[in-house]
């Protein structure tokens, strides 16, 4: 009886089990770890949407010199992000329909201005300041990841609370 | 690092390691909004496995990396920790990305992610990264040129 308490309790808090998660983490890590062995570079997952605007925009701060040399390489490792995830998506995932979305549009349109604005001004984003900054144990992402812990489970609770769903 | 090009092996393993994190990314789930918002409303804890998990690999290679390896052999780059110079725009942006993170449920790595795994209204969420990518970039360059930022 002893062990089943905590067991509940664990299943509470995890509804779709660790291991994916676990493992999913693990295997962001060592991507990053791969590219950081063989070349020195920390990749970030936000820098792509600036350093892709360069090839289109003649804006001052696209073109400077460290996105414009990180360019190419940044969209390189943007389609493996995306191949990666189409060989568990559309391969190997048990269930392929269980992917789709149903958050509404207008949110995902305009949480990802959002996140367009705060992760290029905030110098980072959940890959670049919350698994290699973190990483690091660098001060300005652990403020950066608590500040937008914070604002996120705030953001999240509040819409529930207005009644939107999903 | 401007040379990073010269080596064959560059891009391809870029690629490689890219597919690893998008692998990871949609293993985890982080794929999905849902996911992620069951997190932030407090139903499902798992994403701190996932930030954890990732960040602990990435620690003990930076932490071994940067104590015992010399230069990277693709680029001659030595190793180095990801240190960004705190300022204000670090809190500020935080908090933006914070709420668009919180109201979409989806950060860019995962909506790469995303988008891989066939999860194609995500396309919603990368458009607005990238007008919110092009907004504060020619707002900033209008007022003061390329002061902080990454």
């Amino acid at each position: 009886m002893e062990t089943l308490v905590p067991l509940l309790a664990v299943s509470d808090f995890f509804p779709r089990g660790i291991l994916p998660y676990l493992l999913g983490g693990l295997l962001v890590g060592l991507g990053a770890a791969v590219i950081y062995l063989a070349t020195g570079i920390i990749a970030g997952a936000s820098t792509f949407l600036e350093s892709t605007l360069s090839y289109v925009s003649d804006v001052d701060r696209f073109n400077r010199f460290k996105y414009v040399q990180s360019r190419n390489w940044r969209v390189v490792f943007t389609l493996g992000i995306v191949s990666g995830a189409a060989i568990w998506g559309l391969v190997l995932a048990p269930d392929p329909t269980i992917w789709t979305t149903d958050v509404q549009w207008w949110r995902l349109l305009g949480g990802g201005i959002l996140v367009g604005v705060g992760t290029r001004l905030g110098k980072g984003c959940t890959s670049g300041h919350g698994v290699c900054g973190v990483g690091s144990l660098s001060n300005t992402s652990l403020v950066n990841v608590a500040t937008f812990m914070v604002f996120a489970i705030g953001t999240a609770q509040l819409v529930q609370a207005l009644g939107v769903s999903p | 690092m401007s040379n990073e090009t010269q080596s064959p092996w560059f891009l391809p393993v870029i690629y490689v390691g890219g597919l690893i994190f998008g692998l990871g990314l949609a293993i985890s789930g982080m794929a999905r909004p849902e996911v992620v918002l069951d997190f932030l409303q407090f139903e499902d804890f798992g994403l701190l496995f996932v930030m954890g998990g990732a960040a602990a690999v990435t620690g003990v290679t930076f932490a071994v990396a940067t104590r015992y390896l010399n230069r990277a052999p693709l680029t001659a780059s030595e190793y180095t920790r990801r240190v960004k110079e705190f300022d204000r725009n670090v809190v500020v942006g935080g908090v933006i990305f914070g709420v668009g993170w919180g109201l979409s449920g989806i950060c860019p790595g995962a909506a790469y992610a995303s988008f891989g795994v066939g999860n194609y209204p995500i396309l919603w969420a990368i458009a607005g990264m990238f007008l919110g990518a092009y907004a504060q970039g020619h707002v900033r360059s209008l007022i003061g040129g390329n002061t902080g930022g990454s």
